[in-house]
């Protein structure tokens, strides 16, 4: 009798198709994409974008910069560059490198001061070495880190000789003086690593693979200065409230949308069809109260962000206005979209939950895109999720005007529209026999 | 709208609905064939025919939901699916289409207004829906909690809010306890009287005798007979009578003695058509010398199921 109970669920199990999608698709799926973004299966973790102002240009400076190209962990950009790489503007001064870390161009800015070539080195805080800055983006946590160790390790490798110095000038002055015969020897030993130097910038020589592991002890010294979200109270409330918004306004919008569904299996759709209403108006008209319905989700999820996690709110109004209705629109139209290519409520379940937790997933819904991979970051601009986050982080975040939100404003639009048309066209089945 | 229900019926002459040469295929299945029929302004066609004849698609053609292969379809003159058309065309689905989880006079308005009603004339006809289906005292109670005979009269309101000239019954009373199919048919009976031209689809032969003036009996996607339920009579069986009946014995021999006689046998019963009483005792002799045993005999003038067994050989409800 047992065995009669369960092959009578076996037999249900396999006419139900979205009861198989979730008990294996789905669980494949995610399983896929966790691995690629937390198991290196590829080897490139995601290189961290490092915009450099040489402000020194002296040859310490210069092997600095270059140690620091040459590090597999980084994009170093002296100057602004398109996506294939190719330079589209003058190097970036102190003002310029600041404002692109500020409108999200990269994580991270190190500005060379004027003399770092003089004092290089630093044993010590008051060693009056130069320092250097490290313009950083609060929302980005990891990258200023990851900077700041391989500066050390830059510094090591690629400057031994100012190394060497600094370190003989402290011995001198604190063990009392080096003997003639003394001092020959250490400058001996310094022409030779300079000379190693030249011939390294002369020749192919790599700089990463003889690093200390104490390079990060304080060689050369470095002052962080946040200049986006250094005055935010909660770093990550607005992106979770846009991230988490976005997911769970696609299942709203779907399941809002299976309405449609309901009605065609009742026959009141069809009877809806044969008053003056069509198909389009009947569409048109379920987008606009799915739209409507979305942004007020929103709002309550904002309102709640600024009631109890101190979100700042209502300074940001009209550009949260822009990027919650653009959104609100473009998920409202996935959910139409879902909901016509559907022919039951439990197909629509079924699809639904697979493509919104794929999608939420892969967009940055459920962990931030700086920490993907580069295929899987680019992967992401194929969702909602990832263009609507990062309109909401320049308005919550960066803090940039309503102007600044046109290509996530056009292409949420844009998704909107081409997902509405193409619903409109499946819905097709549902006009005439 | 009450006066006009109050003066008794009018049979018009004018023509409301039109059906002519329709044929409609689906891949090889030709659901309908060359279909024409006419209904007049007040008066009431009842559609009868065995499930998969094609009524469902001949009703969802006459209200423009389907692209015929050929012929057409005219509502007051006007195209079916037409914009005219379809302000004069009131339909009610077989099934429940109305919004379950609002209030009945919500439903009324959402129809109302999909069929472009606004304001003062929005508020009139929901008003006059909810008297005509006899739903004042329920009108603000959610549709879903409704019972059975009371979700389908807001389901016969929801398609009479613009007032239509032609209305679309199909199947109305499907599920619903006596009572409420005495309502539902008062109900008719005075939009029909108003001068409303009326199709009626059912599978009780009492309802279409009861409601409708002339019958139309559709299978294989074909008009097979139509007129007065009389003139159905008379042209199917002339002035002849049934016997029908009931006898003990094998069933081979029951079969035998049936075909002998032009009989048809059913699950329990042999019926024969006779033109004189005198032509049952030669029946019964014979049944005896076959051995079989009469248990029940009875003698009845063919009525519209009689018609209709006769021509599509199959009982109205199966």
């Amino acid at each position: 009798m047992i065995f009669n109970v369960a092959r009578t669920a076996l037999i249900a199990l396999k006419r139900d198709r979205g009861a198989m999608v979730l008990s294996f698709v789905l669980p494949l799926a995610f399983f896929s994409i966790f691995a690629v973004i937390f198991g290196g299966q590829h080897d490139s973790t995601p290189r961290v974008t490092l915009i450099v102002v040489d402000q020194d240009k002296s040859e310490a400076s210069e092997s600095l910069v270059r140690a620091l190209e040459q590090d597999g962990s980084l994009w170093v950009h002296r100057s602004p560059v398109t996506n294939k790489g190719v330079r589209s503007g003058p190097d970036y001064t102190a003002a310029t490198a600041e404002a692109a870390v500020k409108a999200g161009d990269a994580p991270v800015a190190l500005i060379i001061p004027q003399g770092f070539g003089q004092h290089p080195i630093a044993f010590g805080p008051d060693s009056g070495g130069s320092t250097l800055e490290l313009l950083n983006d609060q929302s980005d946590a990891i990258a200023p880190q990851i900077v700041v160790g391989l500066l050390q390790k830059a510094a090591m490798t690629s400057m031994p000789s100012a190394m060497e110095a600094e370190g003989m000038k402290y011995a001198d002055e604190y063990v009392g003086g080096f003997t003639p015969a003394q001092k020959a020897k250490v400058d001996e030993g310094l022409d030779a690593l300079r000379k190693e130097e030249a011939d390294r910038k002369a020749g192919s020589g790599s700089s990463g693979d003889g690093s200390s592991e104490n390079a990060g002890a304080g060689i050369v010294a470095v002052n962080v200065r946040a200049v986006v979200g250094e005055n935010k109270k909660s770093p990550m409330i607005s992106f979770y409230a846009a991230a988490i918004g976005v997911m769970f306004l696609m299942f709203t919008a779907s399941g809002s949308a299976g309405a449609l569904l309901d009605e065609a299996e009742s026959g009141t759709l069809e009877r809806v069809l044969s008053t003056r209403v069509t198909m389009t108006k009947l569409l048109a008209g379920k987008l606009v109260f799915n739209t409507v319905l979305a942004f007020v989700q929103l709002v309550a999820m904002f309102l709640w962000g600024w009631a109890v996690f101190k979100l700042d709110f209502f300074s940001h109004l009209p550009g949260f206005a822009v990027m919650g209705l653009c959104t609100a629109f473009a998920v409202a139209a996935f959910g139409m979209l879902l909901a016509s290519l559907c022919h039951t409520r439990a197909q629509l379940g079924a699809l639904s939950t697979l493509v919104i937790l794929i999608m939420s997933s892969v967009g940055g819904s459920m962990f931030p895109r700086f920490l993907m991979p580069e295929s899987m970051q680019k992967a992401g601009l194929l969702t909602i999720n990832a263009w609507a986050i990062d309109g909401f982080e320049k308005v919550f975040w960066r803090d940039l005007p309503v102007t600044a939100l046109w290509p996530q404003v056009a292409v949420l639009l844009g998704i909107g529209v081409v997902l509405f048309v193409v619903a409109r066209r499946v819905a097709r089945r549902w006009e005439y026999a | 709208m009450a006066a006009m229900m109050a003066s008794g019926q009018k049979l018009g002459t004018e023509t409301a609905l039109e059906v002519d040469g329709l044929v409609k295929r689906f891949g090889d299945l030709t659901a309908v064939d060359g279909v024409s029929l006419t209904v007049r302004a007040g008066e009431c066609l009842g559609l009868l025919g065995p499930n998969g004849a094609g009524k469902s698609t001949l009703i969802r053609a006459m209200v423009g939901r389907v692209i015929e292969d050929s012929g057409r379809v005219m509502v007051m003159g006007q195209a079916a699916g037409s914009t005219a058309a379809r302000m004069a065309l009131g339909w009610v689905p077989q099934e429940l289409s109305i919004y379950p989880r609002i209030s009945c006079r919500e439903n009324l308005g959402s129809f109302g207004r999909y069929y472009g009603l606004k304001g003062q004339a929005l508020k009139e006809a929901i008003s006059w829906c909810i008297n005509w289906a006899a739903l004042e005292e329920k009108q603000d109670e959610v549709a879903k909690t409704l019972s059975g005979g009371m979700k389908r009269r807001l389901n016969m309101a929801a398609g009479m809010l613009h007032r239509p000239k032609v209305v679309l019954f199909d199947e109305p009373t499907v599920g619903v306890d006596p009572q409420s199919r005495n309502r539902i048919f008062e109900m008719i009976e005075a939009l029909r009287d108003a001068g409303t031209a009326i199709v009626y689809t059912t599978h009780y032969m009492e309802e279409a005798e009861r409601l409708c003036d002339r019958i139309a009996i559709i299978d294989h996607g074909r008009i097979i007979a139509e007129g007065t339920k009389e003139e159905l009579v008379e042209g199917t069986f002339g002035r002849r009578s049934q016997v029908l009946a009931r006898l003990a014995g094998e069933k081979e021999a029951i079969e035998a003695w049936a075909k002998r006689h032009g009989g048809r046998v059913t699950e329990e019963t042999v019926e024969f058509t006779i033109e004189q009483a005198g032509e049952i005792a030669p029946l019964l002799d014979d049944a005896k010398k076959a051995g079989l045993e009469l248990v029940d005999l009875s003698l009845r003038r063919p009525n519209l199921e009689s018609v209709f067994l006769h021509l599509t050989g199959r009982e109205l409800r199966d």
